[in-house]
């Protein structure tokens, strides 16, 4: 069974073997997320303490270094998830699929985490918490897509056919991004448009936009982090018939 | 960004309610994802440990 994609040549499937894939990732984890904790830490400095107050908005503004990296992050990983997935279903390669089962619940996350703080700018800046703007409504979308690849690839007994049928909703789900992102163009929406930079004084908008990117950065390395781990998990559950898995564990090299 | 004070700084010129709820929630997202994180490898790897043992009795 563990030999079915465990390729012995080198190339551009060997680390499509999850053997060959464990303990890479194993190494990868904590290196993206110590980047994770020290990008984080520099993008809270520069959002608290180095960023200006906004002439119009006040302090309220602040939320934008949380908002826009989790709403990137959705829509990014979103478009990981389905790539995994697609290559999973056309070439077969467990290792992919498993990617994409991987990313599915911080992908998650960082929708809802995009939605709830969006609600919570939205409060003081348009005088409600929800409106069903276009790029709301398509962001929350967004969220059920999450939420109904991890449904359904949970309600599959089968994990080949989890993979398979996950990949087929991952992939019409697609559209839902391009949507999300020209949501503010193609519609007359209270949402703004993109970039804070552009209308505000240089200055501000300069240290403004290095903490969001930094903290964006910040998002990306913990989501590495988080999805090495969880596919890792993934792999000793689904590969616990091989015999390699089972001579980490004799060896005591699973934690 | 200078605030003066402590207090300036957590009432938030006023919008402490939802600059904290946004911060508080990714902190609390993370938090649960990483519990999560540790649920999952914890489970997986005692189904590996009674699959094995299983498997040599």
């Amino acid at each position: 069974m563990n030999t079915v994609s465990a390729s012995p040549r080198v190339g551009l499937f060997w680390f499509s073997s999850p053997q060959t894939f464990f303990p890479l990732a194993g190494r990868m984890v904590p290196l993206f997320a110590a980047l994770a904790v020290g990008l984080g830490l520099v993008g809270l400095y520069i959002a608290f303490f180095v960023a200006p107050t906004d002439a119009t908005q006040g302090e309220s503004y602040r939320i934008i270094f949380i908002h826009v990296p989790a709403a990137w992050m959705s829509m990014f990983l979103y478009v990981v998830m389905a790539f995994w997935a697609a290559v999973g279903l056309v070439f077969n390669t467990r290792l992919s699929s498993m990617m994409a089962t991987a990313i599915a619940p911080t992908g998650a996350l960082m929708t809802f985490l995009a939605l709830w703080t969006g609600a919570l700018w939205g409060r003081p800046t348009w005088g409600a918490y929800w409106v069903w703007d276009a790029r709301l409504t398509s962001e929350l979308i967004l969220l059920f897509l999450y939420l109904g690849f991890i449904a359904l690839q949970a309600a599959i007994d089968d994990p080949r056919r989890a993979d398979k049928a996950g990949a087929v909703l991952a992939l019409v789900g697609v559209v839902n991004i391009p949507i999300i992102y020209f949501s503010v163009q193609w519609w007359n929406t209270l949402h703004q448009g993109a970039s804070v930079s552009i209308t505000r004084a240089p200055s501000m908008a300069t240290t403004m936009l290095w903490g969001m990117l930094i903290m964006a950065l910040a998002f990306w390395m913990y989501s590495i982090a988080a999805v090495l781990h969880r596919v890792r998990s993934i792999i000793v559950a689904r590969e616990r018939r091989a015999e390699w898995i089972r001579e980490l564990l004799a060896e005591g090299r699973l934690k | 960004m200078n605030w003066g004070s402590w207090d300036n700084f957590w009432a938030m010129g006023g919008y402490a309610f939802f600059v904290w709820g946004s911060y508080g929630m990714a902190l609390a997202i993370i938090a649960i994802e990483l519990w999560q994180l540790k649920v999952r490898r914890r489970h997986a790897v005692t189904e590996l440990q009674r699959d094995t043992a299983r498997s040599r009795s």
